[in-house]
């Protein structure tokens, strides 16, 4: 395990060192046959023992600080050393900038790390807004996605602000994987709250243009449909008669690329009154595998070709179906 | 149809590998009660819950206990939410939820709840729609749901349903299965799933089954195992689990084995552990495979059990 600048100096063992002389360590016990059995390195087994030690007297002590470092290192999942830890930090009223710097540390070791996120930067306030944007970013450039991060991060731009960059940050998240749902969950996330940009109405406009340059570029994608559908939230007939929409997916069928994503589209259109172009209609039939379907209806029709080429939701799209409203 | 290796998991789970600097050993150590979990409600999905020592387990689960109600990962640690549900669901394996104080368990969970509904997983106040389920999950099995306010309960985990149908952690956070599991489950177990739109969500969900008929968790995420559960489940708690290619998603699983020397992994030829053997069998369960126990989808366990530990203690 990667234990950062610790790992250069060889560990001495716990008993041979004088400042813990006086400390007698206390076993794990597990019970006599226990029923999930662990096995321990010598070097952790030592640490947890003189950790249990201090934890028992609560000795809240810099030596004590100093022990639940090292514990960490070992093993950064174990909540009982990280709230103890907290306990001495509080009772020596540490400097916390230092300790900012030592869970950064932790955390790029081990990015899922979720009890170590909140507790120093809110302690720390205002002030660290920004560090702990940076800190969530150099997360996202090894694990974009990384869930617990993300979450994190919403919660410092809501507690702490620093909303000024955040759409350019999506920006430059999609571009560099414009596959990324928790970049394009993030931008929903921004053009919605954020107080610099005036919500969803006036920012719907060029957010649209850009969902559908992303569809343009990879309709595979399923993040920028879904997108498109945010965007209209609780408005789904200005969806419908916005012509970019049915255009995008004329423009995917035409091009005969995959096309669930347009299909399912265009029946979401026509489930809600659109009145297809005869240019769509030839689009839609020219994607569709052989044998051709025949239904006289064309949204039926729709569902029978997705049926064909998304056969693993092949139950979906019989649904679908059933559930088309009655043509005008 | 490839064989699922019944005999090489109970045998996987009966004697995890002990081996020195197991670097996956030393960091469950915390995490015992979930690990516990895991490993018997698989063995009691196959069949072989009598192979452990029922009162050796019992005994260890509640030397976890905290003087709080809580419950630790493992002797000796602190109290957080997500061992607690562990211990009461391992105690439910074995009928012996009689054994807990239970007001003193409902009053640990209930002192979790915040304000506006939501929970925390501690003292330290890290708050997920995750601690919302457990919550509510743990305190249904103790018949003492009237210890919390269900409604802002109810009404946090709404906060937290998206425009695609789907649940995040908290409000505004991605929707991810994991998360989806949580709150549709947390609102089966309150009776209300009315606030889900079941199609909306339905279609999300069997969106993550990709080509390989594994289900993934998020969008142009790898299939895993494990959202064989929380993918299945959410679906089947909102009638939409036909949806999906079961045939396929059997073949997955089975693929996931390790044929030699038992349990699953996340996905085909990685290495086992536990808590993906949980998942693959508990999953297996839900798409009714043969000679399987049945396993309730909001609860995560088996239905037998979930009726005793329904009929214990008239009080709701």
């Amino acid at each position: 395990m990667n234990r950062g600048v610790e790992e250069e100096r060889a560990r001495i063992p716990m008993s041979q060192r004088p400042e813990w002389a006086d400390i007698r360590p206390v076993p794990q016990y597990d019970g006599p046959n226990p029923v999930v059995p662990i096995a321990y390195t010598d070097e952790f087994s030592e640490t947890m023992d003189y950790f249990r030690a201090v934890y028992l007297a609560d000795e809240r002590s810099p030596r004590a600080l100093q022990l639940t470092k090292e514990a960490i290192f070992l093993n950064s999942g174990n909540y009982t050393v990280w709230q103890f830890r907290r306990l001495i930090l509080d009772a020596l009223n540490v400097d916390l900038h230092e300790e900012l710097h030592f869970v950064d540390q932790i955390t790029k070791d081990n990015s899922k790390n979720y009890q170590i996120w909140r507790w120093v930067a809110e302690k720390l306030g205002t002030q660290i807004a920004s560090k702990e944007l940076e800190f969530t970013r150099e997360i996202f450039s090894q694990d974009a996605k990384n869930y617990h991060a993300w979450s994190h991060r919403q919660w410092v731009l809501q507690a702490l602000g620093g909303w000024e960059n955040e759409l350019a940050y999506c920006d430059e998240l999609l571009e560099d994987d414009i596959f990324n749902n928790s970049a394009w969950n993030q931008r929903y996330f921004v053009v919605t709250r954020s107080p610099l940009l005036g919500g969803l109405e006036v920012m719907r406009d060029s957010e649209v243009a850009f969902a559908i340059k992303a569809i343009l570029a990879k309709p595979e994608n399923e993040s920028p449909w879904r997108y498109l559908h945010g965007l209209y939230k609780n408005d789904v007939n200005s969806l419908v008669n916005d012509p970019r929409v049915a255009s995008v997916c004329l423009d995917v069928l035409l091009d005969k690329r995959d096309c669930v994503h347009a299909l399912n589209m265009v029946l979401d259109l026509l489930s809600h009154h659109h009145q297809p172009s005869n240019e769509l209609k030839d689009a839609v039939d020219a994607v569709s595998p052989d044998p051709k379907p025949s239904d006289s209806n064309f949204a039926e029709r729709v569902c029978s070709i997705l049926q064909l080429v998304d056969p693993i939701r092949a139950s979906y799209w019989r649904w679908r179906k059933t559930s088309i409203p009655a043509q005008d | 149809m490839a064989e699922l290796m019944t005999e090489k998991h109970v045998k996987y789970i009966l004697s995890v590998e002990k081996k020195k600097d197991d670097f996956e050993s030393v960091v469950m150590e915390h995490l015992r009660v979930n690990g516990a979990y895991w490993g018997l409600t698989t063995l009691d999905i196959l069949g072989k819950l009598d192979a452990v020592d029922q009162d050796e387990v019992v005994s260890w689960i509640m030397q976890c206990q905290h003087e709080s109600g809580g419950f630790g990962g493992n002797i000796g640690h602190d109290p957080h939410i997500l061992y607690t549900l562990s211990a009461i669901q391992v105690l439910a394996l074995f009928d012996k939820i009689d054994v807990l104080d239970v007001e003193n368990v409902a009053n640990y969970i209930a002192s979790l709840q915040n304000e506006d509904g939501s929970f925390s997983g501690d003292m330290w106040g890290e708050i997920d729609t995750r601690f919302s389920y457990i919550a509510i999950c743990s305190l249904a099995l103790l018949h003492r749901l009237d210890k919390i306010n269900v409604e802002r309960a109810v009404k946090y985990i709404v906060s937290c349903k998206n425009l695609d149908g789907g649940f995040g952690c908290t409000p505004g956070a991605e929707s991810h299965a994991g998360q989806i599991f949580c709150c549709v489950g947390a609102l089966a177990i309150t009776g209300s799933l009315h606030h889900v739109d079941k199609d909306l969500l339905g279609w999300w969900l069997c969106e993550r089954q990709v080509k390989s008929g594994g289900l993934n968790g998020r969008p142009e995420k790898l299939p895993d195992v494990c959202y064989s559960w929380w993918v299945l489940s959410s679906l089947i708690m909102i009638d939409r689990v036909h949806w999906i290619d079961k045939g396929k998603l059997v073949n997955f699983i089975l693929d996931c084995q390790d044929k030699e020397n038992g349990g699953i992994s996340d996905r085909p030829d990685d290495a086992v552990d536990v808590f993906h053997t949980y998942f693959g069998v508990a999953g297996l369960s839900l798409l009714e495979f043969p000679g399987l126990k049945a396993i309730d989808p909001a609860y995560a366990l088996p239905v037998d059990v979930f009726a005793a530990a329904s009929n214990h203690d008239g009080m709701n």
